[in-house]
């Protein structure tokens, strides 16, 4: 499954001054993958700056109006604005609702993988450095997570912690850290055995110094891979585990739980209910994807998918 | 081997017993059957009658303690809600949901591996971009949402398809399933394809990893320059060295496949196990969540351990161990 | 998502697939039914709920039935009459068969009453309805029923209990009435297949007392999922779906395809207020210091009562299928008052009365409610608490899963007590006359008599407590009737709950289909015809 170098189709590059500038004129030679960064860029500066540009504070129950439910696309609401994207059924402006949705999902979503690497990266590297019994223990756990459907794990999660944001990120850090202490310390292996960590060992640093210095620096690249591709995978579990009922509450829909309530409407006519939505959260994750995608290739840091 | 197994038989029960604690303990705290499965005119005195009959007055260890001694007798609890064994009601669905995740899994290998084979053989044509973008947009549809526009496009505005529920079904070695009668399938198509979308992406991605690898291998050069016929090359030689990938990862996707068929028999009202886990957690009905668990990690340890033996049947170079790395 | 190229479509499908995928022909009186909830069990003692009692009326029947407005209607029972106010006696209808041939007697009706209220792992069994009668066998085709006090709701109670056979039943369990070996009654279709989570299928019964049923077979299909259950219907897969959500009725209505049968329901989805602590929890003041609860206050309650747009709720969260609501039931029902009507929008009104009641300033609080219980229930709460915050009473929602929602406004407190200070709850009158919303909502709350077993507001009101006691006791129907408008007057004026609209029952079924809709949210087959 390790895919070879792809380097063959690489356009030729002027001489690079810099492993960032070679990085980035490697990322962006290519146009599907350079769009989806700025689709992306401007979706998280869309999420960031939701309450400055949404119309409406859907949270706030003083400004939305149960008499403007279910308006459509370009109607004016009893606000005086108009509904763009038109409203849902408890008279939320669509693209306001949208905007804060976008920064629950992204922020879920960037929360429980920054967390979950963090975590997955110091078990990883603990296991790669110490070896022994606590790295055999900590694999027989890896593993015997990863054995298990990510649906399931999560599912049953959040079944027993309950509904919330805390615990939606609770459950899919759960859920994520394994892959990246595999994933971490498989290249942390492999980096242990090179010249320069025997120099480092030689130079009697202390441990944490050569793992923080020098091993972590050089796991990274496949990090930032599994971290990207994760991140979409988690945006799009929670949006699940919210369409089954047992995700986020109510009160603060993400993407994922606007299109779970909108769905019942998806036969009346009332397509702009959920079908924004889904497109909001399919752009989202798909341009997640297409970066993560075009990072593998330029890192290559012969992952699995 | 007889060693690695039971290794693995052991480490499945820790799982086992460590899941059945957890989910005890968490829904316990989250919430009570009790107050949703009773009728409105209910007294109080009626209501305590009840909990008391199913022990749910007793301290959490105690029915924990309870729970395990019946469990070593093979007596998983009765469901609250409908006052059956529970592990009578999860076999009682598990032929549904099996016949689903399989079939989807077939979709995903018959159509993926040529897909993927074509993107990986003809990486620059449109075509196989094509194919590789819409593998792309399989991993990120959500599969709720598809499944709905299936329903609406291929049952409502065509009327091709019948929308929901598992049609007619007929016994085939003892189980009912849904394959062999016109009816049955026709209420197969939709959920299996619904299912199938994002392993099918995987798949794709796989073949045309593996395909491209091969295709640089010196054994692949060396029959092309032989003058092999091309399809022979690909049918012989890439298949052979694809199969290895996907054969591992979809062995234990089959265990994701029957996890995730949760999302699409609740949309298309399939009468699978998944759909019943998910009306189990909303009504907190704890004696088939734990059981749904234990059913499930067994199922899943089986299928890894099946993986493992044709991994090792397949490429000869794989020795079974504890630690497979 | 506009239904765009539907010609288009249509010709393609007729061109390519008309022959592949055309469905099965159907025998022409075969019934198919997609029902919203799928009953729990086949054993008509095992729980009653709604979707059990529905699917359980075809097979068994009672000694008292109710029609479709709730009435009581002679069942396996030809008459009852109270011999004294402590004795009823109910004379058995003759002639009538079991599906296996043997006929059923007053030993039926006392093994019945024995078995009802018994039923291991029940979790919410007809003990409430049997316990503390006494049945006695007169002679094969008359029974009476005895009370220690005087009981006037003894026909209503006897019309929920479904009779069972006690050749068949003696000894049997829940699973054999699943499998079908003791699923034996003597209703108008015998039971045919059980396959949980996919169907529920019964069959004619050709011995039948009554007149035959229209149908042959009838298939019940439990789907969930409400925009599913329509697709069902209009892909033509069922011919009639039960719990219309009233997001499709707009389009449904307008469907040439497709017929709607509708009728006020016996439920009332109300909110139900925090009376027994001075301290409440969820209620602040504007500034975050505790206050005085406020709901005590009579005028505050009214306040809160005229601020709610009922007229808004029943046509913008509802889509008009509610009716909006100034008591426990609608009019049509037994011991309802004919003075109380919905209290009107006044939003100034309202704040004056708030300010008179030294509250000019608002407050702040956290009202709760289930987001899966009822039709809309978390939309109809946000709605409001919009209204509420343009009092200036500053209203956050918190909305949960029924099984969280329901412990925690039960007995979630430290103490055991209601955990909540205003919360937006249901009630159905399964008895479908007044006394059982009086009873379990607003009589004091106690365990011991079995009272306000659901007063989840602690509402406590001597003179309310007094008529109804007096009415419970009345057997002679006109005054108990009298009685229990009443009480319901005193109970509503002292605004003990806030009722907001009752529901709305709404079958959807395939054109040249009709049914006679139901208040109890039953869907019974034979009452479903075909033709013109």
């Amino acid at each position: 499954m390790s895919a070879v170098p792809e380097r063959l189709d690489a356009p030729a590059l002027p001489a690079p001054e810099s492993p960032w500038r070679r990085f980035a004129a490697s990322f962006f030679s290519d146009r599907i993958a350079t769009a989806s960064f700025a689709l992306l860029l401007l979706l998280v500066l869309a999420a960031l700056a939701a309450p400055l540009i949404a119309p409406q504070n859907p949270y706030d129950l003083g400004t939305v109006s149960v008499l403007d439910a279910r308006l459509a696309p370009g109607e004016k609401g009893g606000a005086g604005f108009t509904l763009w994207l038109g409203a849902d059924g408890a008279g939320r402006d669509m693209l306001s609702a949208m905007l804060y949705g976008l920064r629950i999902s992204l922020g879920v979503g960037v929360a429980s993988g920054l967390i979950a690497l963090v975590l997955g990266m110091t078990i990883g590297l603990a296991a790669a450095w110490r070896g022994g019994k606590f790295d055999a223990f900590v694999m027989r756990v890896v593993d015997v997570q990863l054995s298990f459907p990510a649906i399931l794990v999560a599912l049953i999660l959040v079944a027993i912690l309950g509904k919330g944001i805390d615990k939606v990120i609770l459950a899919l850090v759960m859920v994520q850290w394994a892959y990246y202490a595999r994933t971490v310390r498989g290249t942390a292996l492999v980096e242990r055995q090179k010249e320069y960590i025997e120099a480092a060992q030689c130079l009697a640093l202390p441990g944490w110094r050569i793992v923080l210095r020098h091993l972590l620096p050089n796991c990274l690249a496949p990090m930032i891979v599994v971290g990207t591709l994760q991140t979409a995978h988690a945006i799009s579990l929670e949006a699940t585990l919210s369409f089954l009922g047992v995700g986020l509450p109510q009160t603060e829909p993400s993407l994922g739980l606007l299109i779970a309530n909108g769905f019942e409407y998806m036969l009346s006519g009332k397509y702009w209910i959920s079908f924004y939505p889904g497109l909001a959260l399919l752009v989202t994750i798909m341009s997640i994807n297409l970066v993560g995608d075009r990072l593998r290739d330029v890192l290559n840091p012969r992952l699995e998918r | 081997m007889s060693v690695f197994i039971l290794r693995r038989l052991l480490q499945s029960l820790a799982v086992v017993l460590a899941m059945s604690l957890i989910v005890f303990v968490g829904i316990h705290v989250v919430g009570d059957p009790v107050h949703i499965l009773i009728s409105d005119d209910m007294t109080q005195q009626e209501i305590e009658r009840f909990v008391q009959r199913l022990g749910l007055d007793r301290p959490l260890h105690e029915q924990y303690l309870h729970f395990l001694w019946n469990a070593l007798q093979g007596d998983l609890g009765n469901s609250f809600v409908q006052g059956e064994p529970a592990l009578k009601l999860i076999l009682q669905r598990m032929p549904a949901t099996v016949e689903l995740a399989l079939v989807a899994f077939i979709i995903a290998v018959v159509f993926g591996i040529p897909l993927g084979m074509f993107a990986g053989l003809y990486p620059e044509s449109i075509a196989g971009r094509a194919i590789m973008s819409g593998s792309i947009l399989g991993f990120s549809l959500p599969t709720f949402w598809v499944g709905l526009m299936m329903i609406m496009v291929f049952a409502v505005m065509l009327g091709w398809l019948p929308s929901t529920g598992r049609g007619e079904t007929t016994a085939f070695l003892g189980v009912q399933v849904s394959f062999l009668s016109w009816d049955g399938l026709r209420h197969l198509l939709l959920p299996a394809v619904n299912l199938a979308l994002f392993k099918l992406a995987l798949v794709t991605r796989l073949a045309r990893a593996g395909t491209r690898e091969a295709a640089l291998q010196d054994y692949v050069r060396f029959a092309r320059a032989k003058g092999l016929a091309p399809g022979r090359i690909i049918m012989v030689h890439v298949l052979k060295n694809i199969l290895i990938p996907v054969v591992t990862v979809l062995g234990l996707e089959l265990g994701g496949l029957i996890a995730f068929s949760v999302v699409t028999e609740t949309v298309f009202a399939w009468p699978g196990m998944g759909k019943l886990l998910i009306d189990s957690i909303q009504r907190l009905d704890r004696p088939v969540v734990v059981a749904y668990l234990i059913v499930t990690v067994l199922m899943f340890v089986l299928i890894n351990l099946v993986v493992d033996i044709l991994y090792s049947v397949l490429d000869p170079r794989v020795r079974l161990s504890e630690a497979k790395h | 998502m506009k239904i765009v190229g539907r010609g288009a479509a249509a010709c393609f499908s007729a061109l390519f697939a008309a022959s592949l995928f055309a469905s099965a022909p159907l025998h022409a009186q075969d019934l198919r039914i997609g029902v919203a909830s799928e009953p729990t069990s086949m054993d008509p003692h095992f729980h009653n709920l709604t979707p059990n009692n529905s699917v359980m009326g075809h097979v068994f029947e009672r000694l008292v039935e109710q029609d479709d407005k709730q009435r009581l209607v002679p069942g396996l029972a030809e008459s009852w009459r109270a011999v004294d106010p402590t004795t009823w006696e109910f004379k058995l209808r003759k002639g009538v068969k079991f599906h296996d041939g043997t006929p059923f007697t007053a030993d039926d009706v006392v093994f019945t009453f024995e078995r009802a209220p018994n039923v291991e792992g029940s979790p919410s069994s007809f003990g409430t309805y049997i316990r503390g009668k006494t049945v006695t066998k007169v002679d094969d085709h008359t029974v009476n029923i005895k009370t220690a006090t005087p009981y006037p709701l003894m026909p209503n109670d006897v019309s929920t209990v479904f009779i069972v056979s006690r050749k068949n039943g003696s000894g049997a369990r829940t699973p054999d009435y699943n499998s079908g070996k003791a699923a034996i009654g003597t209703g108008p279709f015998r039971f045919a297949e059980y396959a949980p989570g996919n169907r529920i299928t019964v069959q004619r019964n050709k011995l039948y007392w009554g007149a035959q049923p229209p149908w042959d077979k009838v298939t019940f299909r439990p789907i969930k999922s409400d925009p599913s259950r329509v697709a069902a219907l209009l892909a033509g897969d069922v011919d009639l779906i039960d719990e219309v959500p009233s997001t499709d009725m707009e389009r449904l209505k307008k469907d040439p395809k497709v017929t709607i049968a509708q009728t006020v329901s016996n439920r009332i989805i109300y909110l139900h207020l925090d009376h027994f602590r001075d301290d409440s929890p969820y209620i602040q003041g504007k500034d975050g210091k505790p206050i005085k609860n406020p709901l005590r206050d009579r005028r505050v309650r009214q306040a809160i009562s005229m601020a709610i747009d009922r007229d808004a709720i029943v046509s913008r969260v509802m889509e008009g299928v509610a009716i909006k609501a100034g008591q426990l039931l609608p009019d049509s029902f037994f011991g309802v008052s004919t003075k109380l009507k919905p209290v009107p929008y006044n939003l100034e009104g309202a704040k004056k009365l708030l300010a008179e009641a030294g509250f000019q300033n608002g407050f702040r609080m956290t009202v709760h409610g289930p987001n899966d219980r009822y039709p809309n229930d978390a939309k109809i709460l946000e709605a409001v608490a919009q209204m509420l915050t343009r009092l200036g009473i500053e209203t956050k929602v918190e909305t949960m899963t029924s099984s969280v929602f329901f412990r925690e406004a039960s007995s979630g407190s430290p103490q055991k007590e209601p955990k909540f200070s205003f919360i937006l709850v249901g009630w159905g009158s399964g008895t479908g006359e007044a006394s059982s919303p009086l009873k379990s909502l607003l009589a004091t709350y106690n365990r011991d008599k079995g009272m306000g077993a659901s007063n989840r507001g602690r509402y406590s009101n001597p003179e309310f407590d007094k008529v109804l006691a007096e009415a419970l006791a009345t057997v002679d129907d006109p005054k108990r009737k009298a009685l229990l408008a009443q009480a319901t007057e005193i109970a509503i004026e002292d605004v003990g709950i806030i009722p907001l609209h009752y529901q709305v029952n709404t079958w959807a079924l395939k054109k040249g289909f009709t049914y006679t809709p139901r208040t109890d949210e039953n869907t019974r087959a034979d009452e479903v015809k075909k033709g013109n």
